[in-house]
């Protein structure tokens, strides 16, 4: 015994070393976003003190305003619809022995994640401007319909994962006491299933709420989300007031991720 | 007896039409939202290119894909490679492997390190690795323009320790595209990596241990072959995004330096070539099948091995 604590199995020179650096790496330049946001001077490149203009600067930019309420808009209607979706999706492809059609369901239901961004955006853009012209609507109902496609995979994955957890037994008990399908549904498996549903339109929200490039695509002159009136700053020549957005743009996102992080932890 | 049968295969019928009922809400909007879209546009690429943008809607011509490749002169109907094309492939490819070569360099050891912790500290390693998976790639990329930019924190550092007098270029270069690309991916890369080493069994690292090896060989001939599923995911996970990559070369790389997805976004902008921008884009996602398909063939392989 005294020899294996002097000999660590699991050790391998120069791992820890390196993952440290990885962890600092990944925080630095975060952390240098975050800290250039409360830079008092005009500019990215120099440090002029520390300020909130550029916080206050921002939330007064009405562009911002319209921008973030689109981007809450659509995030809460897409991760609405493909939670929904998903949930009954996940219903319908759980707790069964195999069936015809299985497996074609899995992939089409995962096929979003398989393509990369850049070719899906492309598509709805070719297909979404054909639309617009013949039927003249071009409201962000477009928008809200592409990002609920996409987000329906990552809702769909814990609500699965929760699903395959619980046994039909209460369902049955239920069941043999007479109470319609229905009622098992509204009484017994919704509430075993709330915490999958909830992770999964946390999941379905930041997903929509960080989408870049099919937005950039699909939206109509006018409707910029938070991400793609960035993605428009940075080609010009920009100022801390990007930082400040991307600041509490970052923090909620880590807020939501945490939240993700204790409810999965409960649930284990 | 018979008719007991049936009626267990008339509710058997009944259960999975049910299934195909409530599973198509979900199976509609990818449809209508993705996988349409994608099969329109394998029509659109046979199309003939309208003047002003979007087709000739249908009039079928092989121009687009022609136009992927080769390229003709328009006074004397020479016809040659299109080199700008296939440097943008190449220079794609390559950063991609690139990137996946890094990340898995970086990663590997992050995995192992998290794998290595106590139960208890091991989530709080992962959870930070989840937090910039999570975050969006845009502040991702922008954030990663504070380190790479000419009063960045790299440039000020090697200033500060004398390596170099003069800030060095990095932004707009190939380099910033692949800092950002790391940058960006490498949580993708140890989240499986993760997931497969956390299943390590350490008791046939110590028998290699018993057995005189060193830690090298210990690494190389147990731990990697025992991990290789991790690798094999993470690497797909990486290399694919990495080449349909849009936002990091355009805002890290600058307007030279593009990558598929810029190019394709040329097509449909300046370029008002809808054919040919659909037929780059059907060659990139041939490509990430590919990539697909030598998972999946290798994830069998491997189960076949252990199972």
């Amino acid at each position: 015994m005294a020899r294996k604590r002097a000999f660590d199995l699991r050790n391998q020179t120069g791992f820890a070393t390196v993952a440290m650096f990885t962890f600092f790496m990944l925080y630095l330049p975060m952390a240098a976003l975050v800290v250039y946001a409360f830079n008092a001077g005009n500019s990215m490149a120099i440090w002029e003190g520390v300020s909130l203009r550029w916080f206050y600067s921002a939330a007064s930019n009405e562009r911002v305003q319209d921008a973030a309420l689109r981007s809450v808009i659509i995030a809460a209607c897409a991760a609405s619809v493909a939670s929904i979706a998903a949930t009954m999706a996940a219903i319908a492809t759980t707790r069964t022995k195999p069936y015809p059609g299985l497996t074609f369901k899995y992939a089409f239901i995962n096929q979003p994640l398989m393509v990369p961004e850049i070719v899906t955006a492309v598509a709805l853009l070719i297909v979404f401007s054909r639309i617009k012209v013949w039927t003249g609507y071009s409201g962000i109902g477009y928008l809200i319909a592409a990002h609920s496609a996409f987000c329906i995979p990552f809702a769909y994955l814990p609500i699965r994962a929760r699903l395959e957890n619980m046994n039909l037994t209460l369902e049955q008990a239920a069941a043999d006491l007479y109470a319609t399908p229905w009622l098992v549904f509204r009484r017994i498996t919704l509430p075993l299933l709330r915490p999958g549903i909830i992770a999964g339109f946390m999941l379905a929200f930041v997903i929509s709420l960080d989408d870049v490039v099919i937005t950039e695509f699909v939206k109509s002159g006018g409707q910029d989300t938070l991400p793609t009136y960035m993605l428009g700053q940075l080609r010009r020549a920009t100022t801390p007031e990007v930082n400040a957005i991307a600041t509490v743009f970052l923090l909620f996102s880590v807020l939501l991720v945490t939240a993700f992080f204790f409810i999965n932890r409960r649930k284990a | 007896m018979t008719s007991a049968q049936d009626v267990a295969q008339q509710i058997e019928r009944r259960d999975i039409r049910n299934r195909w009922l409530l599973s198509a809400p979900a199976l509609v909007i990818i449809f209508l939202a993705a996988i349409g879209p994608l099969l329109v546009m394998v029509a659109y690429s046979f199309m003939v290119k309208g003047d002003y943008g979007d087709v000739r809607f249908g009039e079928f011509s092989l121009d687009g894909w022609f136009s992927v490749l080769f390229w003709r002169d328009i006074f004397d109907d020479t016809i040659g490679l299109a080199d700008a094309h296939l440097s943008i492939l190449w220079r794609s490819i390559r950063l991609s492997f690139i990137t996946t070569a890094l990340t898995l360099a970086f990663g590997f050891p992050t995995a192992y390190f998290i794998a290595t912790r106590p139960p208890s500290t091991r989530e709080v390693w992962v959870f930070l690795i989840t937090i910039p998976f999570w975050t969006n790639l845009l502040i991702r990329t922008f954030a990663m323009q504070e380190v790479v930019r000419n009063e960045g924190i790299l440039n000020s550092l090697m200033i500060w320790s004398g390596i170099v007098d003069q800030p060095v270029q990095i932004m707009y270069t190939d380099a910033a595209i692949l800092f950002g690309m790391v940058y960006v991916y490498l949580p993708l890369m140890v989240l499986p990596l993760y997931a497969s080493m956390e299943k390590l069994d350490f008791r046939l690292v110590e028998a290699g241990y018993d057995l005189y090896a060193t830690r090298a060989r210990v690494l190389w001939r147990i731990i990697i072959p025992l991990v290789r599923p991790g690798v094999i995911a993470g690497s797909i996970l990486v290399f694919i995004p990495s080449l349909g990559a849009y936002v990091i070369p355009r805002v890290l790389g600058g307007g030279k330096n593009m990558m598929l997805g810029n190019l394709i976004e040329l097509q449909f902008g300046a370029g008002r070539n809808w054919p040919l921008g659909a037929a780059m884009s059907i060659t990139v996602m041939l490509i990430v099948m590919l990539a697909l398909l030598v998972y999946v063939r290798n994830a069998t392989r491997s189960g076949v091995q252990h199972g």
